[in-house]
């Protein structure tokens, strides 16, 4: 069995982040208040619907966000309580220490590969780059460390498929790519952004497995964001529901799903099309979508969602933050254990 | 963002944003590009003066009168003694001690009251309303004598006259190419993204020719083999034809894309299953969605127009006098002696850039307008 | 009775090269598609993608034209049409009998047209007079569960889930007999698919309607279709009511699907298995049986000789050599 999680060291923890993006139609919070931890060897799923905030939260650590989003307050600590912290949300986003951060310590899965590849420039090319950007060595040894990763990823062939183009691969492969890229700069952190959702199933399976044997190799702490119920539970050792740029409710993975302790998390399973449902089974649905993070309701932000709303406490007044590393619902209605 | 913004609108209920239609949030968005906003004014201005030009212009920019030429630009002083009477100084002629030449300067003594709506030369308003009014002009004076606020040319035509003349000559061929251009553009393009084939490869080769040939030979080639006979207007005509030659391959090729790049739209599609006729689906679902576009591409086309037609007067081989553009304004301006005497010619120059530069920061901002949806 | 028997259908897209564009060979985007689907039920196309389940309903609908094979659709009741060969004029009139749900709610709606003269707009070419469509605007937003007030809003308004209603709402305007519905709810979040899905169920329940749903979410197939056909590189290889496809498949790529999708239980975990390798390329398909560079189960004969779609049991079918001797895991 896994480790207590007590026992692994945080690898980076992310306390009270805030995110704003200042538009013409007026300020976005596109997180508040969010925490929490991430540590060698496990992996934390973040789940949530569109405008939850759970890529901005990726592109917030390694400091990527587009403009006009910027970090308005909070910390994302980078070995947290040994003499190397570095607080990432003080750096220069631009500056050398950031950028050795990024794609060095921490390294990002995207959700279509393409985004971090260049159609102009072979495999090889572009993994040989990002490997001798974060070590110091020639030419033909980064291309032997390039086949290396390549193999590693699970890329058959990897001596030809090396100087092939990416436009030259299929989806599955080129999402190895992009974890070859990812693995260039010899990470302990990795975020995956949606890893799998461009990919057909089969693919997705083949993929999951990939990173689940990267991780178990490497020890590295997993940031695994997505919208599906399924890799969660399948994934992730703790899980961070999010809702219009909060976390609604942290915990270990099998506690989330057998006794989910935010309406919205249960709201959430229960609308998942599940592949043992009965012919012509219907779901039980959430009313209304998702508001823009513009216009986020007062009070709970899911109040006007929410089947079990307190008229005049959830309209008003926003439940507290759940405290890092506690498993807890952000909910009136939550009873801590 | 345009997903944002939907769901902002859905929200909050704004119906302003949810019953505002296509051509509205356009305008909100360009609203928010500054400089296009200026350019549009700067535009709208100089279509103004092309408009109404007689009425802005002082004296008849093609009454010759050797006694006047090359006046330098003449300030209007506001006031007299104290008291608001705007005047000019009125002329005199003095012999030139070294070259016994009659050169004319001002008098100071010679005071001439200027005035609002003055009769002058005859014109007709908007080319139906026989007048003699004039925005400006000067009470008294004799022959000769005349407001001259950008000097005179060697012929002693008032430039600035002759400037607002050839505003309307110039911003209309170019309105005129473009016009010509666009039909050109979006009936080849259409057909082109339309039908495809071989019909399409016909037509993009013939651009791809058109477009590999030097223009400045091409529109030579042309304009010299236009007869000497041929009148004012008929060579007006000629010119037009031969700027808008080349300006149509643009247009047609974003027509063609965008039609090329509808067909495949879900919308189209789904009126395609709903019954919907070859010509409703032209005419309601494509043309509408790229309307914004074409404008946009025309304000980018029509500075082009201006600088060919420009280019084409100033080497001489355009409009010929006595037509006036401002690339003939420019003609004078091509002497380096003349020029070194009288620098204000050049002052054609500057109608010139300002419009193009309008033209193009419009153009931008209204490209980006165009599509609230991308 | 069958609303739509589809047989033999194939679709290939020549690849030229060379000066004088010779065909040098070809794309077998759908080879030999056969299925029907009988009046008031779902059938699911599932696969995945550059499987051509897009390409059939494409085809079926005349957006795309199929290279050769039969369609015969029934506009109503003791008619039947056959599609492939039909001129476009007379294609024109059976349109309204059949109508698509578009997989993106974004670009399905022109975004220059108020959502009242969207949902009109099929009816508005049909011929029906202005009177009667606006009141039939009404119903049809009442139906799909929208304010009237929408009538004279754009589509900018409104969110993913509420576009894909005003598109529901668009296809029954007419009272189709058939909807193709290509990914209805892919692209939507979760608790919207939930609701449209339920909407989806609800009105077949309400019009008897016929339905093609192509998806490649078996969880969502799950819920909303009676039987499943399930593509590999052009092909059908397995048909069969929903639930005995889930607890039981018999054919080797339906047990992959089935056990690559990831249960939202955490104990279930590690059950999801990853058949190896990569979907076959339908320009240069394998020999024999297209999957068996992939299946565990390959024999000699799988790589030899291409396995036909037959019926092991009444009312399911499947493509495989070794259907009646393997026992295939399924779920549920």
């Amino acid at each position: 069995m896994r480790p207590t999680p007590m026992a692994e060291p945080i690898a980076l923890a992310v306390r009270d982040l805030a995110v704003r993006f200042e538009m013409e139609q007026g300020n976005v919070h596109a997180l508040e208040g969010v925490s929490f931890d991430l540590r060698a060897g496990r992996t934390l799923g973040i789940v949530g619907e569109s405008g939850c905030g759970k890529s901005v939260t990726a592109r917030s650590i390694l400091r990527i966000i587009d403009r006009p989003g910027r970090i308005t307050g909070g910390r994302i600590l980078l070995d947290p309580g040994t003499p190397q912290e570095v607080d990432l949300a003080a750096l220069d986003p631009e500056s050398a220490r950031m950028r050795a951060v990024r794609g060095g310590r921490v390294g990002l899965i995207f959700q279509e590969p393409m985004t971090a590849l260049s159609v102009h420039y072979t495999v090889g090319n572009q993994i040989i780059e990002a490997v001798r950007q974060h070590s110091d060595i020639s030419k033909a040894e980064a291309r032997n460390r390039a086949i290396e990763l390549l193999r590693e990823v699970g890329i058959p062939r990897p001596e030809t498929r090396i100087d092939a183009y990416p436009f030259e691969l299929s989806g599955g492969l080129r999402q190895r790519v992009g974890i070859a890229m990812a693995l260039a700069g010899d990470p302990d952190i990795l975020i995956a952004d949606e890893p799998t959702t461009a990919l057909d199933v089969t693919t997705q399976a083949q993929i999951l497995a990939l990173l689940r044997r990267l991780q178990a190799e490497k020890r590295i702490a997993l940031m695994l964001i997505t919208h599906d119920m399924g890799v969660i539970a399948e994934m992730t050792d703790e899980v961070a529901v999010m809702y219009l740029g909060r976390v609604v409710e942290y915990a270990p993975v099998a506690a989330l799903f057998a006794a989910p302790r935010h309406p919205y998390t249960r709201a959430l399973l229960r609308a998942v099309p599940s592949v043992l449902a009965a012919p012509r089974q219907r779901l039980a649905t959430i009313g209304g979508a998702v508001p823009h993070p513009g216009a986020r309701p007062a009070g709970c932000a899911f109040h006007p969602r929410c089947a079990e709303v307190i008229p005049g406490r959830c309209t008003a007044e926003m439940p507290p933050a759940i405290p890092p590393g506690i498993a807890g619902a952000s909910c009136f209605l939550d009873v801590p254990a | 963002m345009s997903a944002a913004a939907a769901d902002i609108g859905a929200t909050a209920g704004q119906d302003r944003f949810a019953q505002a239609t296509q051509l509205q949030l356009t305008w909100w968005r360009f609203r928010r590009h500054r400089l296009a906003l200026i350019s549009l004014f700067i535009v709208a201005l100089f279509y103004a003066v092309a408009v109404f030009a007689d009425f802005l212009a002082i004296s008849d920019p093609h009454a010759t009168d050797a006694r006047r030429s090359f006046i330098p630009p003449q300030a209007i002083h506001l006031f007299d003694d104290g008291a608001f009477r705007p005047h000019v100084y009125g002329l005199r002629g003095v012999r030139d001690p070294q070259t016994f030449k009659l050169v004319y300067t001002p008098d100071p003594n010679r005071k001439l009251p200027v005035t609002l709506f003055a009769r002058g030369y005859d014109y007709a308003l908007f080319g139906l309303f026989e007048t003699n009014i004039h925005l400006l002009g000067i009470e008294g004076g004799s022959r000769g004598d005349g407001i001259f606020l950008l000097g005179t040319d060697q012929l002693g035509r008032d430039l600035y006259s002759r400037m607002v003349v050839a505003t309307r000559v110039s911003l209309s061929i170019g309105l005129a190419g473009v016009t010509l251009s666009l039909l050109l553009g979006v009936l080849l393009g259409g057909i082109s993204g339309l039908y495809g084939g071989w019909v399409d490869t016909v037509i993009q080769r013939v651009i791809e020719i058109l477009r590999s040939i030097p223009t400045i030979p091409l529109w030579m080639g042309l304009a010299a083999a236009l007869p000497n006979t041929w009148s004012v207007t008929q060579v007006y005509l000629a010119i037009t034809v031969i700027i808008s030659l080349i300006g149509w391959t643009d247009l047609a090729r974003v027509v063609r894309g965008r039609f090329l790049s509808l067909r495949e739209e879900d919308f189209v599609v789904a009126a395609e299953l709903a019954g919907a006729s070859q010509g409703r689906i032209i005419f309601r679902h494509m043309l509408p969605s790229f309307a914004s576009h074409i404008i946009a591409a025309v304000s980018l086309a029509l500075p082009a127009m201006i600088v060919s037609e420009t280019a084409l007067s100033f080497l001489g081989l355009g409009l010929r006098p006595p037509a006036v553009s401002w690339g003939i304004l420019l003609q004078d301006a091509q002497n380096i002696q003349v020029l070194a005497g009288a620098p204000w010619l050049l002052s054609a120059a500057v109608p010139v850039t300002v419009v193009i530069l309008a033209f193009n920061f419009l153009g931008d901002g209204l490209r980006d307008a165009a599509d609230p949806y991308g | 009775m069958n609303v739509l028997e589809v047989s033999e259908l194939r679709k290939h897209y020549p690849i030229r090269a060379g000066l004088l564009r010779r065909e040098v060979g070809r794309v077998r985007a759908v080879d030999g598609v056969s299925f029907h689907i009988a009046a008031g039920e779902t059938l699911a196309l599932v696969g995945e993608s550059g499987c051509g389940k897009t390409t059939v309903s494409r085809c079926i609908l005349r957006a795309l034209r199929a290279t050769s094979g039969e369609i015969r659709f029934a506009p109503e009741d003791g008619r039947v049409v056959e599609l492939v060969g039909l001129p476009k004029r007379q294609l024109r009139p059976l349109r309204r009998h059949m109508q698509m749900i578009f997989q993106d709610p974004y670009s399905s709606l022109n975004p220059r047209m108020m959502v009242g003269d969207i949902i009109a707009e099929p009816l508005k070419v049909n011929g029906v007079p202005a009177a009667e469509r606006q009141a039939r605007v009404l119903e049809l937003l009442d139906l799909v569960q929208m304010p009237a007030s929408a009538r004279s809003r754009f589509p900018h308004a409104f969110s993913g889930g509420q576009r894909q209603r005003i598109g529901i709402a668009r296809a029954l305007a007419l009272q189709p007999r058939l909807v193709v519905a290509d990914e209805p709810v892919s692209a939507l979040d979760v608790s919207v698919q939930a609701q449209i899905i339920n909407l989806l169920l609800d009105l077949q329940d309400r019009l008897r309607l016929s339905m093609l749903f192509v998806a490649h979410d078996l969880g969502v197939v799950r819920h909303v279709s009676d039987r499943v056909a399930v593509m590999y590189v052009g092909r059908i290889v397995e048909v069969a009511p929903t639930a005995t496809l889930y607890r039981t498949p018999r054919h080797p790529y339906t047990e992959a699907l089935l056990a690559a999708v990831p249960a939202p239980d955490p104990a279930r975990r590690g059950r999801q298995l990853a058949v190896l390798g990569e979907v076959a390329d339908p320009a240069n398909p394998p020999p024999g049986c297209a999957f068996h560079p992939r299946c565990p189960y390959a024999v000699e004969r799988c790589r030899i000789e291409r396995p036909e779609l037959t019926e092991v049991t009444p009312g399911r079918w499947t493509s495989c050599h070794r259907a009646r001797e393997l026992e295939l895991a399924g779920v549920g």
